[in-house]
């Protein structure tokens, strides 16, 4: 038998630490370069101004996003999962009443309740907290156990998320916070957290056994009960990581606007989808990354801010805003389908 | 090379031939990144004749059919049909030009019903344009007759058995009355009997001038239905033999390029240890009052028709689905099996009978779909998977099972049929089990590897694990297990031990 006919029978096995793989998220983030240099183009071109050399212009776009992108760290482990979770923007406003009404500096209530003192930060901070992580695990029981569809589940729990924040103080806002709250607000502060909240998150997605299980969930769920993954617990988790990151998220909308009203977050949902979505997340599940999603989150800010800088009309914006949405599911569904045939 | 060297690899006289076929390839090679999946193959296919496909998993063989199809665009070649060049854009061109196709893993619909999901996309309307389903119903009912296949066109395709959506699969492709049926592994979900109606479905097509491409690692009904062979490795074609005119071993050789000797190396390991002990164990409406031991070091054979429950035992064994009765005892101590989790916990593995359904992460990578049952365990240290350890665990793994593909970072979707059976195979290998239970676990394996996979359950018997084996392939069965249990509708009829076990005894059990 000749040589060849021996090599052959052992199937070339290549090693797999070899080698340098790109990273998925290349890109997305080249998709951001190209917007940033547009703007920067169009800024030169029609108002004589450099958009990236403007250190306040930037601040104020990662400041803007930092909210959203605390929220989609947690909607993109939903949407990786295979759900969705319509109702982080709500979460966002109960939580920022209810932090809130336990923020309020002692000062006006002294006259009438002079033993009354101002509570240190860390109690509206947990209030928030647990408001959102509450609200995530009712949504997580619902679909894990009661198995509604997880857009209903969420769905619900938008609309009565909302009525709570109205309810709270019959839609009054709530201002007068502490110092000690409103600091977690000032400066950088937001940026830091979203900045923290993701790479903890970009770590326990890939390198822990609640990652890995995140994704075997939503790429498959048969299998992954039959390889011992207890799923529903499971949801019930990532469904309470997601309330909980938006309840944050609620604390430090409140701390920075030093007022607290029920119409906080106000579709801030959404754009934790879109973010996920444009960075790479797969609405069909088992795919998406939280690097990617950060992008997505800086696209959508960057996105916002050139409009502003360019001064073209909001209403512009948003229908921009829908296009571009559209085109990244879009993307997905067609790599879905060229995957499966 | 001798064995090659008999076969010249562009028959002599293409010319005339392509008038004379029905189908014929030449030149056909296809990419996919990082993979040569066809290098300039070429193929014919008479009328009336089937051709059977041979080779090893990820030979490439499910690639040209797909290319046949009209799935894949060929990077190079040409398709004759009849005689004219012919191009497949798309499916629906493929089939509007008179080729059909029977996919290895199935594609219906199931929440739709039979009838549904055999006339999609050319539903029988009214004059108003909307679905008449009592039409499509009768058309249905005709077809079926047709086939002999008993099956209810208006059943849910997600309650039938998967040889059962296997059979709907068929009539659909009988359906579109091609001229050219491709079936990709149609049997691997059948058992004998099942098969044996497909043959004479296949015999009737036949007769009807239909020429039939057939793609099968079960080598006896290769020898069985075929008139031609056609031999593929590593995305080459290796060459063509007369079925009448060549032999077992000749295929295994130009497949592999070497003899594979041992198929069944199962040693006998006497022991008295009872591993696990089942009492009684009922599911209602679906088996009921099973009770068997397995011992340390033994293969128990599971046989029996399907729908007889086979699978369904081990599922409840397993905690698929929790018995509404009965008794499991692990090592003497009874056990309350919930959920897989907790069988996993005590040491069990289960290798379900559809890799697609309830196997396969598609979307995630070799190493992710290999390590995920061992997380429970192993591997992780508070919380933190041990990611260098178990990537060299799976690269190890992938190595023993011969898993083709480009590393442990390819997706599991890219992957061949067979080399994602593999993966999973290795998924419950990497646990290390006591009791493991596997269901159909060569099904889509070529020869080389099965006789491979074959060898290291052995091994893990030997080294004192119990094994349950539930296969339909009755070779498999009787060279493996120490004892065979038969099952028919829903019970135990008998258990036959190695040495008075027949494949006339199981039958006579599984129909009784
Ligand atoms: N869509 C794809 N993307 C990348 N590689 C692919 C794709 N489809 C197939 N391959 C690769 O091409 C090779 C041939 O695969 P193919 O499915 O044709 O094998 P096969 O002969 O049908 O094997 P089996 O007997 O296991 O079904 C394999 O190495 C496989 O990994
Ligand atoms: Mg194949």
């Amino acid at each position: 038998m000749g040589k060849d006919t021996t090599a052959a029978a052992i199937p070339e096995y290549r090693g797999s630490f070899g080698g340098w793989r790109k990273p998925q998220e290349l890109n997305i983030f080249l998709v951001l370069v190209g917007i940033v240099l547009l703007c920067e183009v169009c800024g030169w071109l029609l108002i004589g101004q450099s958009f990236v050399w403007n250190p306040q212009r930037l601040t104020i776009t990662i400041l803007q996003v930092s909210v959203v992108g605390i929220i989609a760290i947690g909607v993109t482990q939903v949407i990786i999962t295979g759900g969705i979770d319509l109702s982080s923007g709500s979460v966002v406003a109960a939580s920022a009443m209810m932090a809130a009404g336990f923020a309020q500096s002692a000062e006006w209530s002294k006259a009438l309740y002079p033993s009354l003192t101002d509570l240190p930060a860390i109690v509206p901070i947990a209030i928030g907290v647990l408001i959102g992580l509450l609200a995530g695990m009712t949504n997580g029981v619902f679909v894990a156990y009661a198995r509604i569809p997880p857009f209903i589940a969420t769905l619900g729990m938008m609309v009565s998320a909302r009525g709570i924040s109205k309810w709270y103080t019959k839609g009054q806002p709530i201002s007068g916070l502490t110092d000690q709250f409103t600091a977690i607000g000032s400066a950088a502060w937001p940026v830091f957290v979203f900045i923290v909240v993701a790479m903890i998150f970009h770590v326990a997605l890939r390198y822990t056994r609640y990652g890995k299980y995140t994704y075997a969930i939503g790429a498959n769920v048969q299998a992954a009960r039959v390889s011992g993954i207890d799923v529903e617990r499971h949801l019930v988790k990532v469904y309470a990581i997601a309330g909980m990151l938006a309840g944050l998220a609620g604390i430090v909308t409140a701390a920075r606007a030093q007022t607290a009203q029920s119409g906080m977050g106000y579709m801030y949902e959404l754009d934790a989808i879109a973010a996920a979505v444009i960075g790479g997340t797969s609405l069909a599940g088992g795919v998406g990354r939280i690097g990617g999603t950060v992008i997505g989150v800086v696209i959508l800010g960057v996105m916002s801010s050139g409009f502003t800088f360019l001064r073209v009309d909001a209403y512009y914006q948003e229908i921009v805003k829908g296009l571009i949405i559209v085109t990244a599911v879009t993307i997905d569904v067609y790599r879905n389908r060229q995957k499966r045939s | 090379m001798q064995t090659t060297v008999a076969v010249t690899r562009t028959p002599p006289g293409i010319e005339d031939k392509r008038q004379s076929c029905l189908l014929s390839v030449s030149g056909i090679s296809k990419s996919f990144p990082g993979v040569v999946a066809l290098d300039d193959v070429s193929f014919q296919l008479r009328r009336g004749t089937v051709h059977a496909l041979m080779g090893e998993n990820g030979a490439g063989k499910s690639t040209l059919m797909k290319i046949l199809a009209g799935i894949y665009q060929p990077d190079a070649g040409e398709i004759f049909l009849d005689g004219v060049s012919a191009q497949f854009k798309t499916p629906l061109d493929a089939l509007t030009q008179g080729v059909g196709m029977i996919h290895q893993e199935l594609n219906l619909m199931p929440s739709m019903t039979v009838a549904e999901n055999i006339w999609i996309g050319r539903e029988p309307r009214n004059r108003f344009g909307i679905i008449d389903h009592r039409r499509m119903n009768r058309l249905s009912v005709d077809l079926l007759a047709e086939l002999k296949i008993s099956l209810n066109p208006e059943a849910e395709v997600r309650h039938l058995s998967i040889a059962s959506r296997q059979m709907v699969e068929i009539a659909k492709a009988v359906s579109y009355r091609s001229r050219v049926l491709i079936m990709d592994e149609p049997t691997s979900a059948l058992t004998e009997r099942e098969s044996a109606h497909l043959f004479e479905i296949i015999g009737d097509l036949r007769k009807q001038g239909i020429g039939i491409v057939y793609i099968s690692h079960k080598m006896h009904e290769i020898f069985e239905i075929s008139d031609e062979i056609s031999v593929f490795r590593d995305g080459k074609y290796i060459g063509t033999h007369a079925a009448a005119a060549t032999n077992r071993d000749e295929i295994i050789h130009m497949m592999v390029g070497r003899d594979i000797s041992t198929l069944f190396p199962k040693k006998n390991v006497p022991t008295d240890d009872v591993l696990l002990s089942v009492r009684d164990l009922t599911l209602r409406g679906v088996f009921s009052g099973v009770s068997f031991d397995l011992r340390a070091g033994e293969i128990l054979g599971l046989a029996g028709l399907i729908g007889s429950g086979r699978s369904n035992v081990a599922e409840t064994v397993f905690g698929v689905t929790p018995a509404t009765s009965g008794e499991i005892r692990i090592k003497g101590q009874r056990v309350d099996l919930k959920s897989p989790r907790d069988a996993i916990s005590n040491g069990m593995a289960f290798l379900t009978e559809d890799r697609k359904q309830s196997g396969c992460f598609l979307v995630l990578d070799v190493l992710e779909n290999m390590q995920i049952a061992a997380l429970q365990s192993q591997f992780v240290k508070a919380g933190f998977v041990q990611g260098k350890v178990i990537a060299a665990a799976c690269s190890e793994m992938s190595k023993t099972l011969r898993v083709k593909s480009s590393g442990i970072h390819t997706t599991v979707e890219n992957l061949s049929g067979g080399n994602q059976q593999k993966v999973l195979i290795g998924r419950w290998l990497l646990t290390r089990p006591g009791i493991l239970i596997l269901d159909e676990p060569t099904r889509g394996i070529d020869v080389a590897a099965k006789a491979e996979i074959h060898a290291l359950v052995s091994s893990l018997a030997t080294a004192g694990a119990g094994v349950i084996l539930i296969s339909s392939e009755m070779p498999e069965i009787l060279g493996m297990s120490d004892r065979i249990m038969v099952m028919h509708e829903g019970k135990i009829t008998g258990v036959l031990d190695r040495d008075e076990a027949t494949q006339v005894k199981i039958m006579e059990l599984a129909s009784k």
